[in-house]
């Protein structure tokens, strides 16, 4: 087995009994890189040379030194909208090609802290507005189980290079299912955290009120891991809770007896793979056999999910993508005689087709006469759509349903038809809608590709979110599936 | 036909917090430019903002000296527009629920008093500062403004004259500076107005299309432009025309408002809720303890002048209108100073120095100690008034003690009656024409030798004196 | 019916400024109709009186202290502007 699919556990191990260095599973980072990336493409730049130097430096304080950061000497990818300092963050975007950060994301502060090794930034769609990773200003990445397919989206490289074993995990981030809806494409395990657990403060906006940045790892237990590092309060960001975070790993007790599973009508309703809807039944009767128990529930209101998260969602980044006009960083146009045309030729050659969709339907949305008729109405129906949830959670520990209603869709297939590409966000973005907390773990493989199994949580509830998904991972073997590239 | 004008007044007022409402940089004026910047005032990606106590709570302070109900939810809001000063292409203000509604503030003009309405008073951000290139062919752009936080005190239209602009500018002032939110300096642009002025046929109820005026850099500026465009458009009315909805921009080389831009609809900001922020509850134990920070305001203290001091009217509205004045005036009356004459060398020679120097009463030498005990030397005789103008002239323009430079430069005032005596006598000896036209009642011949009396003791006899015992010396020739 | 129109759709690029060719516009305005008629569907539900979550979190009165923190320096925040003059940024002239 080669070192990357390895747990942070075993890895830990070796480590400490100096059976590896971190440079040898640097090198093995990048040697895996070397031999895929062309196929997967999940790279926006790489950042080798530090890479390499932490690690030695990482190697060479190893001796003598007891006190170890969790993820120390691990290789981590983190997706391109997260802030790092002095290297390239452009978030997919052409109008961000030449940004160079001049500070750290709040969650990349404590990824350095916790002495895990980045190696690179991962390829997403453009100010993660996508569900594909095709809406890369730069490039497609490609499905690791077959590269004719999409990786999901937008965390499509974060995704994609964990299934790839480049790194052994990654950092995502979740506005209407963009960690959860790859990770299932990709077979890995992706959690989306309770609205405001972590930071983001360096998280380049998208929805303000929806974006929350996860981790992508193999399996729940790395996946507790890398979220016990990123949580928690920071007073950078005034959305974010001062609530106390849990040791997430004390919660895998693989104990789910008497567990009360909801598992909502609409999310096996027609429009879901026949496929996907028997991996989530099998899934069930798993956990039943866990000594679970489920019932049919109906979150009535999910119908409307997708059309009041396209106007909010939208209406926020028409403001969040505001800043992106060429004056103070990015691309800009060579017009140097008047300002108007430099602000509309630099923001026009700089986003892609989605991005201006997105950003002239919010700009729409938000205008004069439509405001109350479309923002406003969408936030009236997202109140509903939260109680819904609430409803349903405080009768339940969980909701269990598909991550997607298919698996991954063919690159090209949907490009051209953004109604359908929004479409298939319909099982996670009510999630985002609710801001509670959910996850996805493979649960199978439907014609060689992976099916996701979505696990919905109360607010601030990870631990049973993470303690049924480890539960389920630990008496199948789905996770144990590897893409062959 | 008889028009009646209506003015409102949009103030915005920068708070004195040490730093930007949203992130940690310094609010101080005056640095090399973009040297108190950061990612977050900047708007660079992905950066949030975190709303300063310290903001909040002067922007509440000064919403309730302006007589406001503090909203008990507030929030912050979009206001979406592209400009090189706006780092985010987006301002961070209020919308629909401003901190502060429905205030008032009390003027006087012309010995008659008028309540002018509050409609509003919001938070916000400021923006950077742009230098246009000579052929405005380029622009540069400072953000060290850039979050400075501002308030915006918005009018009723209740204002009818230019006068009462003016007035209602000074008061706003004094309350801000008594509260001491705001150094209110509008050379360093911490205090900004515009004004929107429309004009109506007499007896109409409906308001007439506004004028907007821009670049109004002094209150007196404030008071020129309405008056030169409340001409403008009574002219523009009276001949049949109609007035556009347009911003002017007061030139006050050649005194005169000019059209700046015509307003097309109106502007569409597309404010909504800023995600980034959340709400901010105001309760009641939050509001006292911030109002119990707001000193005595000028129409108390006014008040009190008037009845505790004996102060006129006009004596104490003068004094007040400054809070450096009044402080002035108080710290004065700590050392002694009788009321009445320490108000009238402040209304008389202190004012009139510092109009001639374009100064305020903090950036002299002048200590209230110092005039204290230059009135005290008065009161006792040791100096005349006469001698009293020169003293002051030293301690306003170099400071220093009284007593000393009386001393130093021996004008302490001669009191002594036969010393005085001796001096008249001489002058009378020599001027036996006067002494003359006196007894032929020409009374004026008196002046001429107290003059000469005066002369002769280079200014230090006794007034009192001299008069006293010239007569007495007329009698005896 | 159409719900968007050409106009409108030139309208909004404006404000949001960016430049659209005609068959941009036309393609534009085809998608944002579909997407605005596809959240139509939001008017089948009855909302009146129902509050709007701006936030999803109870979380409020989030401060900081007035308390002055390093800034950049003056190289650091210019680093990435496209073009500097004298320390500060320079932009194309300001035409209306």
């Amino acid at each position: 087995m080669s070192l990357l699919e390895q747990s942070v556990q075993a890895l830990h191990k070796q480590l400490r009994e100096k059976e590896i260095t971190v440079s040898e599973l640097v090198d093995a980072s990048y040697k895996r890189i070397g031999e895929v990336e062309d196929k997967v493409k999940a790279f926006i730049s790489l950042d080798e040379e530090n890479a390499r130097n932490y690690a030695k430096q990482l190697d060479e304080a190893l001796v003598g030194k007891e006190e170890k950061g969790l993820l120390y000497g691990l290789p981590i990818g983190i997706k391109d909208n997260i802030i790092t300092k002095g290297l390239k963050t452009t978030c997919a975007s052409k109008l961000l090609g030449n940004f160079e950060p001049v500070h750290d994301a709040t969650v990349m502060g404590k990824i350095r802290s916790s002495e895990a090794v980045m190696i690179g930034k991962l390829n997403m769609d453009e100010f993660a507005m996508g569900s594909s990773t095709e809406n890369s200003g730069f490039f497609r990445t490609r499905n690791p189980w077959d590269i004719d397919y999409v990786p999901g989206g937008s965390s499509g490289g974060s995704a994609a290079s964990v299934a790839a074993g480049e790194v052994l995990f990654s950092l995502g981030s979740d506005t209407g299912g963009s960690i959860r809806q790859p990770a299932s494409y990709c077979g890995v395990v992706g959690l989306k955290p309770t609205y405001g657990r972590v930071s983001r403060f360096g998280l380049v906006a998208f929805a303000s009120s929806l974006d929350q940045i996860g981790p992508i790892t193999r399996s729940v237990e790395d996946n507790a891991y890398l979220m016990q590092v990123i949580s928690g309060y920071d007073n950078m960001d005034s959305t974010s809770a001062n609530v106390d975070v849990p040791d997430y790993l004390s919660s895998l007790t693989g104990d789910v007896t008497g567990l009360k599973i909801a598992v909502p009508k609409e999310y096996l309703a027609e429009g879901v793979n026949e496929d996907v809807k028997n991996k989530t039944l099998e899934a069930l009767k798993v956990l039943e056999g866990l000594g679970a128990t489920w019932e049919e529930v109906s979150l009535p209101h999910s119908k409307y999910a997708v059309a009041t998260y396209y106007l909010l969602a939208s209406s926020e980044a028409s403001a969040n993508l505001a800043r992106f006009d060429g004056v103070r960083y990015g691309v800009r146009s060579d017009n140097d005689t008047n300002l108007i045309e430099m602000y509309k030729e630099s923001r026009s050659a700089g986003f892609g087709d989605e991005v201006k969709r997105r950003i002239m339907l919010g700009t729409f949305a938000l205008s004069s006469g439509y405001y109350d008729a479309y923002y406003k109405k969408a936030q009236q129906v997202r109140t509903l759509i939260k109680k819904d949830f609430d409803d349903v959670l405080a009768d339940f520990d969980v909701i269990i349903g598909p991550t997607a209603p298919t698996t991954a869709f063919k690159i090209g297939e949907k490009v051209d038809d953004p109604l359908t590409m929004y479409a298939n966000d319909i099982l996670t973005i009510p999630v985002n809608l609710a801001g509670v907390p959910a996850i996805s773990v493979p649960c199978g493989l439907s014609n060689g590709l992976p099916v996701g199994l979505q696990i919905i949580g109360k607010h601030f509830d990870e631990s049973t979110v993470y303690r049924v998904a480890h539960s389920f991972e630990q008496s199948t073997d789905h996770h144990k599936a590897k893409p062959q590239l | 036909m008889n028009f009646e004008t209506v003015v409102g007044l949009e103030v915005h007022v920068e708070l004195k917090t040490k730093t930007k409402i949203f992130c940690g940089c310094s609010t101080e004026f005056g640095a090399p430019p973009n040297s108190h910047t950061c990612p977050i005032c900047l708007g660079h990606p992905g950066v949030l903002p975190v709303l300063n106590k310290q903001a909040v709570e002067y922007g509440m302070k000064a919403a309730m000296a302006l007589n406001c109900e503090i909203a008990p939810i507030t929030k912050f809001d979009r206001k979406n527009y592209f400009y090189p000063d706006s780092p985010k292409a987006y301002q961070i203000s209020q919308f629909d629920k401003p901190i502060g509604e429905h205030g008032w503030i009390d003027i006087e003009v012309n010995g008659e008093k008028k309540r002018i309405g509050i409609t509003r008073i919001h938070l916000e951000e400021d923006a950077g500062k742009l230098t246009h290139s000579e052929y405005g062919d380029y622009s540069l752009v400072d953000f060290n403004r850039v979050g400075t936080p501002l308030i915006e005190i918005v009018s009723e239209p209740d204002i009818r004259t230019p006068e009462e602009a003016y007035a209602y500018l000074e008061k706003l002032k004094a309350i801000l500076q008594y509260t001491e939110v705001s150094d209110c300096k509008m050379e360093e642009g911490s205090l900004r107005c515009d004004a929107n002025i429309s004009l109506r046929p007499v007896g109409q109820e409906e308001f007439g299309t506004k004028t907007e005026i821009k670049n109004l850099n002094s209150f007196a500026h404030v008071r020129s432009g309405l008056a030169y465009e409340e001409v403008r458009q009574a002219e523009v009315l009276t001949d049949g025309g109609e007035i556009q909805q347009e911003t002017r921009r007061w030139d006050d080389a050649n005194k005169k408002t000019i059209l700046m831009r015509v307003k097309e609809g109106s502007d569409d900001y597309r404010y909504f809720p800023d995600p980034d922020l959340v709400d901010f509850h105001i309760d009641e134990d939050w509001k006292e303890r911030v109002r119990a920070t707001i000193p005595e305001l000028p129409d108390a203290r006014k008040a009190r002048y008037e009845s505790e001091l004996g102060l006129s009217s006009y004596d104490a509205e003068v004094i007040t209108q400054s809070k450096a004045m009044a402080e002035f005036f108080e710290t004065g009356l700590s050392y002694d100073a009788p009321a009445k004459q320490l108000a009238n060398w402040l209304m008389g020679e202190v004012n009139a120095y510092l109009k001639t120097a374009d100064k305020e009463i903090g950036d002299v030498p002048l200590t209230p100690e110092a005039l204290a005990k230059m009135i005290g030397l008065i009161e006792k005789g040791t100096i005349s008034s006469k001698i009293a103008k020169q003293v002051f002239k030293d301690l306003i323009e170099k400071g220093g003690d009284p007593e000393k430079i009386v001393k130093d430069k021996g004008l302490v005032q001669i009191s002594d009656e036969g010393e005085i005596r001796t001096m008249i006598i001489g002058i009378l000896d020599q001027n036996q024409p006067s002494i003359d036209d006196y007894k032929a009642g020409k009374e004026k011949a008196i002046g001429f030798l107290v003059g000469q009396v005066m002369k002769a003791s280079r200014g230090k006899a006794n007034p009192q004196l001299v008069n006293k015992i010239l007569l007495e010396e007329i009698k005896t020739r | 019916m159409a719900r968007i129109t050409k106009d409108q759709v030139k309208h909004v690029a404006h404000l949001a400024r960016l430049s659209v060719s005609e068959e941009e516009v036309e393609q534009f305005t085809e998608q944002l109709d579909a997407i605005i008629g596809f959240a139509e569907q939001l008017n089948e539900l009855d909302t009146e009186g129902i509050e709007p979550t701006t936030h999803v979190l109870d979380v409020k009165n989030v401060l900081r202290d007035d308390v002055v923190k390093q800034s950049l320096k003056r190289e650091d925040a210019l680093k990435n502007a496209p073009e500097e003059q004298d320390g500060q940024v320079k932009v194309p002239s300001i035409l209306e």
